[in-house]
């Protein structure tokens, strides 16, 4: 809320403390200095030049700015830069092998699991960490059988992705698109 | 050269940009970074009335890494508007809580939020009025209504007629403020050099938006260059210039720096439009075989003080059915909040959920077959106006959906069926949206290596415009699409219509066809040489879209809903939802089906989810953040298809095209709610349907 303290100048507000950080996004290292205020995902998107991850919310309440710390997934936006320096960091940027998609960026395209593309990256690193929770046997609140590796079927997958809100409705694609992925 | 291929239009070219896409390199307006960048963060009022007494923006600029801040005591001037919510920081007045007053500009953005958060403003508020009510003493009627119609209509006697008619509906129907909400929020980065301005924003209209910033600035349009390759969704909400635009260049003309602004999801719920609260009586008298006599059909609405925006919600029953005697009418009241603006089928969404309410309620009255009233009631011709339908297919949208639907044999007894600890139910309504065709310019070349490059300042906000443009082009072309590349979103371009009212396909459609043809009839005249600096023609299409003949047109569509009633705790989900339109040519199978089926899913979130609630007490929308504002996630629709039926209407464009951005979200609420009542036996006649409407 604004207008809640009074300033009268400076003095009171201390100047930004930075820190120097070396993450390693990507496979690439990348040091940078950073405020201590700052999140994960204003680092990559205004000091990195990974602007992939995106903004839709900074709360988060929408998942855009999903990314995978240490292969899970993360909301960069609820993250603070200076957590990060000793994970392994991968956006949207670094799924594809070169010019080779990801088997899940290839299935978007093909089930036209995207709109105007700005959940998109969100979606596409919220469905890599889902694979690989799956893969670990995590059950999801609709795991009929605990005891058993969860199957991905279409419930299954809807419920893993519900964290990440698409406005545009691409949902059938994007479930379509990651079941494909999964079998 | 060689100019023979198969038709494009019509098959399922995957969307071109979806490389660019899902791989993170598509960039959108914020993710732009011009030199000596400095990050803006607006301050918004915290009265819902009053004025600004002061503003301490000398305090804030002394604090760390702040470089400006500005206020109306210290704005550039601008000149006057015709829309006062873009006279940004220009007076002291605050027409309602969440207005724009201040903004600041610092090295960095955490520097510019802390500083923002600190800067102390003094107000002398006064009290708010920004409660809806029918009854408001200040309603009153609008001179037009959004896009141009009129705000009232008669025909015949409708009063006489309710008052003889065998078998009478009224009822009053409300429909709750809803916000776009798009994934991608609002953002600008402006950057003046000289006397000109370069926008990167987030905007469904390249062109319209030059036209509103150049004049604020005192400046002539070529001044402004707006680029806008890449837009997250707009559903209407980045249709036109909105404050935090103005905002934005005009603090990076008071830093004498490029700023970079971006809505936050809280400020959009004050900042960048909504679609009105609406209060509806519908009143329909039939005879007792359900044939409609009279309808009369009346809207309450709200807008701001700072600009009159009036939702054209009774407009598509002047387009629905017959009845000799009919009124409409459009109401409104001007309250201490932000001014409503375009929302995904402004007008056919909230007037079609009260319409086709009423026709269900209609059916259950006369004991009738919902799908087979809307048949007994279909016109001749365009009830109000008397034109021709260029062609309308409602019947047989009908017929199909029910086909497909399994609606045969439906017993219409409420509260009748369940299926576990769940009451189902289904429903049906029809959809309506009109066909608008606006002027815009194109541009086509062709180079020595046979590639052709077609230019339009049209905007691809997720519709799959860039791609279904590329099809239009290379069937005009007579080539493959793999050698045509589309161009839009960028004033450089030749200049065309913004994205709004569904008319995207087929007015820029139109220019891309026709400037395609200029430059075949050039390349013809050249014996199919093409010199080695290219060969480039354009067209305007402002004489043939003036020029059309009179038709009503319009596109129809049915929809059919499932849904399922905790019977513990009154929780309603759509279980299925399948609709059938009718919209001309389909150019993309792909693109539309998924047009189709995200307008579906706003419609059964309007239905179930959606509201924006109005605080009386503090004045502001209360849940204006994604965790109380609920959109739907992938669990929330299940099962939704989407069908059509293909039209051969030679009224319509070159493409034979209606839009289909919209109608999609039209009639779906109503479809829910129908079903909802055949589930449970209750009527909601207020959205969104939430379980303490059913918990009896
Ligand atoms: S931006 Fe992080 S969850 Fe929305
Ligand atoms: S594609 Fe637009 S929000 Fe998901």
């Amino acid at each position: 809320m604004n207008g809640e303290t009074d300033i009268t100048g400076a003095d009171g507000v201390p100047d930004p403390v930075t820190a120097d950080l070396r993450l390693s996004v990507n496979g690439v290292p990348r040091p940078v200095t950073v405020d201590t205020r700052e999140t994960l995902l204003d680092t990559l998107r205004e000091h990195l030049g990974l602007t992939g991850a995106k903004k839709g919310c900074d709360h988060g309440q929408c998942g855009a700015c999903t990314v995978l710390v240490d292969g899970r997934r993360a909301l960069s936006c609820l993250t603070l830069t200076v957590t990060a320096d000793d994970v392994e960091i991968v956006t949207v940027e670094g799924l594809a092998d070169g010019d080779a998609l990801h088997p899940l960026q290839a299935a978007f395209i093909e089930n036209d699991a995207l709109q105007c593309g700005y959940c998109t990256p969100g979606q596409l690193c919220s469905a890599a960490g889902a694979l690989a929770e799956a893969a670990d046997g995590w059950p999801s609140a609709v795991t009929p059988d605990l005891s058993a590796p969860p199957r991905l079927d279409e419930t299954e997958i809807r419920e893993r992705m519900s964290g990440n809100l698409c406005r545009c409705g691409a949902y059938p694609g994007i479930v379509a698109a990651v079941g494909q992925v999964a079998r | 050269m060689k100019t023979e291929a198969r038709p494009s239009v019509g098959a399922a070219l995957e969307r071109v940009e979806g490389v660019e896409k899902v791989t993170g390199r598509a960039r959108y307006a914020y993710e732009n970074f011009p030199d000596e960048l400095a990050y803006a963060v607006p301050v918004q009022a915290t009265v819902a009335r009053g004025t600004v007494l002061a503003a301490d923006v000398d305090a804030v600029v002394r604090l760390p890494g702040v470089i400006a801040a500005v206020w109306h005591g210290n704005a550039p001037r601008l000149a006057p508007a015709d829309n006062a919510e873009l006279a940004v920081l220009q007076s002291d007045r605050v027409s309602y809580r969440g207005q724009y007053v201040a903004v600041v500009v610092a090295e960095t953005l955490q520097c510019a939020r802390e500083a923002a958060r600190l800067l102390r403003i003094d107000y002398d508020a006064e009290p708010h009025d920004v409660e809806l009510r029918a009854d408001h003493p200040e309603m009153y009627r609008p001179d037009r209504v959004n896009a141009g119609y009129p705000a009232d209509t008669e025909l015949g006697d409708p009063d006489a007629a309710l008052a003889a008619a065998p078998v009478l509906v009224d009822a009053t129907y409300r429909t709750p403020a809803e916000h776009n909400n798009p994934m991608e929020p609002h953002a600008t980065v402006a950057v003046w050099s000289g006397d000109g301005l370069t926008l990167h924003d987030s905007t469904q209209g390249v062109s319209a938006l030059r036209e509103t910033i150049a004049p604020l600035f005192g400046m002539p349009p070529e001044n402004v260059r707006v680029i806008s390759p890449h837009v997250g969704g707009g559903f209407g909400s980045k249709g036109a210039a909105l404050p935090p635009v103005v905002l934005a260049a005009l603090a990076a003309k008071h830093a004498g720096r490029p700023v970079k602004l971006a809505v936050t999801r809280q400020q959009m719920f004050a900042v960048t439009g909504y679609r009105t609260p609406t209060i509806q009586r519908v009143r329909l008298g039939a005879d007792t075989g359900g044939r409609l006599t009279a309808i009369v059909h009346e809207a309450f609405e709200q807008s701001s003080r700072l600009r009159e925006f009036a939702e054209q919600t009774t407009t598509p029953t002047r387009v629905m059915y017959a009845a000799p005697d009919r009124r409409t009418a459009h109401r409104l009241v001007r309250l201490d909040v932000p001014t409503p603006a375009w929302m995904r089928a402004p007008g056919e969404a909230p007037g079609m959920f009260a319409l086709e309410s009423a026709m269900d309620e209609l059916a259950v009255a006369c004991g009738i077959d919902p799908v087979e009233l809307r048949i007994r009631n279909e016109p001749a011709a365009e009830p109000e106006s008397g034109l021709p339908f260029s062609s309308r297919n409602l019947v047989a949208c009908l017929r199909e959906g029910a086909r497909r639907f399994g609606w045969a044999g439906r017993d219409p007894t409420p509260a009748a069926r369940t299926r576990g600890r769940m009451l189902v139910g289904t429903g049906v309504a029809a959809s309506t949206y009109p066909v608008y065709r606006r002027p815009s310019r194109a541009s086509a070349r062709c180079d020595p290596d046979d590639r052709f490059t077609v230019r339009i300042a049209a905007a691809d906000i997720g519709t799959g415009a860039r791609t279904i443009l590329t099809q239009v082009a290379a069937d005009a072309l007579r080539v493959t699409p793999d050698r045509v590349r589309v161009e839009v979103g960028d004033t450089a371009l030749p200049a065309a219509s913004l994205a709004g009212g569904s008319a995207g396909t087929a007015s820029w459609g139109t220019a891309v066809v026709r400037a395609c043809e200029a430059l075949l009839e050039e390349l013809d005249r050249r014996g199919g040489d093409v010199p080695a600096e290219g060969l480039e023609a354009t067209a305007d299409t402002a004489e043939e879209v003036g020029e059309q003949p009179e038709y009503a047109r319009h596109a129809f569509g049915a929809q059919f809903a499932e849904v399922g009633v905790d019977l513990d705790t009154g929780e309603a989900r759509v279980l299925r939802l399948l609709g059938v339109f009718a919209a001309g040519r389909i150019v993309n199978p792909v693109t539309a089906r998924s047009q189709f089926v995200g307008g579906m899913t706003m419609g059964m979130s309007m239905a179930l989810l959606e509201e924006s609630v109005m605080d009386h007490e503090f004045g502001d929308y209360l849940n204006h953040d994604l965790a109380q504002y609920h959109v739907p996630t992938a669990m929330d629709l299940p099962d939704v298809q989407a069908y059509w039926i293909e039209e051969d209407d030679p009224h319509l464009n070159p493409l034979g095209a209606k839009g289909i951005g919209e109608i999609g979200i039209v009639g779906t609420a109503a479809a829910v709610a129908n079903a909802v009542h055949h589930a449970t036996g209750v009527r909601v006649r207020d959205l969104p349907i939430r379980l303490d409407k059913l918990v009896r």
